[in-house]
């Protein structure tokens, strides 16, 4: 007979194993952040990236359609004319999952990206730029969704 | 092993606009199938794209990117005849590389 203590000792242990071996291969990339990637705000997401809080600004744009019919393909693009950028990042706020996509700049690439994504409703969807001093700007825009394309 | 990606790079001046359209489910571990069991995650996580070799471009991306994403970017100073390589990593551990010339 165990004591209580001891069986408690043991599934930590057991936790522990798993949480360390091969059974999450899929999270097992060191570049891949996940905690960002779970998020559920915008704030969250900015907060895992060690990002500070978002100011609105005309010099990122996003553009979106206003209306997507189908929300498992909806087409984004997010740009700034500014330099320094970090990285850019999409998030769609209303997602299982805000975070959607984030791009890390060099200096041959243009701050302007294009990318497809799923949105399971209506939502606003951020553009967002991490500038190398550690500001975050961002730009937002509504996109109303007859389909959802999370979920079946 | 995943089916090629489909890369366009075009140069007009100094820059070049490179079009990817990658071939991948993209599963978002949101569905569920017929028997009601929910469908593992299975995304691209990585892509990096590079430029004569040279890293030019890296993104993490979620799993709500669409299935068989499209990605478009800008390459500076890029000119015809240079390489343009994009490689993807997804959350199972497989890999694709591909490479296109520019036009």
């Amino acid at each position: 007979m165990q004591s209580r203590r001891q069986a408690l000792k043991k599934t930590a242990v057991v936790a522990g194993l798993l949480a360390t071996t091969s059974l999450f291969p899929q999270f097992a990339f060191a570049a891949f952040n996940k905690d960002a990637f779970d998020a559920k705000s915008v704030a969250d997401a900015l907060k895992a990236l060690g990002a500070g809080a978002p100011t609105e600004s005309k010099d990122v744009s996003i553009t979106a359609p206003d209306i997507a019919e189908n929300g498992s393909v909806v087409p984004v693009a997010v740009a700034t004319t500014l330099t320094g950028v970090k990285s850019m990042l999409i998030m769609v706020e209303k997602n299982p999952a805000t975070l959607t996509a984030m791009f890390h700049m060099t200096d041959s690439v243009d701050a302007a990206f294009s990318a497809r994504v799923k949105m399971g409703q209506s939502s606003d969807v951020y553009a967002i730029a991490i500038m190398n001093d550690g500001k975050v700007l961002f730009a937002k825009k509504e996109v109303k969704v007859t389909l959802g394309g999370c979920g079946g | 092993m995943a089916d090629p990606m489909r890369i366009r790079a075009q140069a007009t001046g100094d820059k070049t606009t490179v079009r990817v359209l990658m071939a991948h489910e993209m599963e978002g571990g949101q569905r569920k199938d017929a028997a009601g069991k929910i469908v593992p995650a299975w995304f691209i996580q990585e892509v990096t794209a590079t430029h004569n070799g040279k890293t030019v471009l890296t993104a993490e991306w979620g799993p709500a990117v669409s299935k068989n994403p499209f990605l478009q970017f800008v390459v500076k100073g890029a000119k015809a005849g240079d390489k343009i390589g994009v490689n993807w990593k997804d959350n199972r551990g497989d890999t694709r590389s591909d490479e296109a010339t520019v036009s």
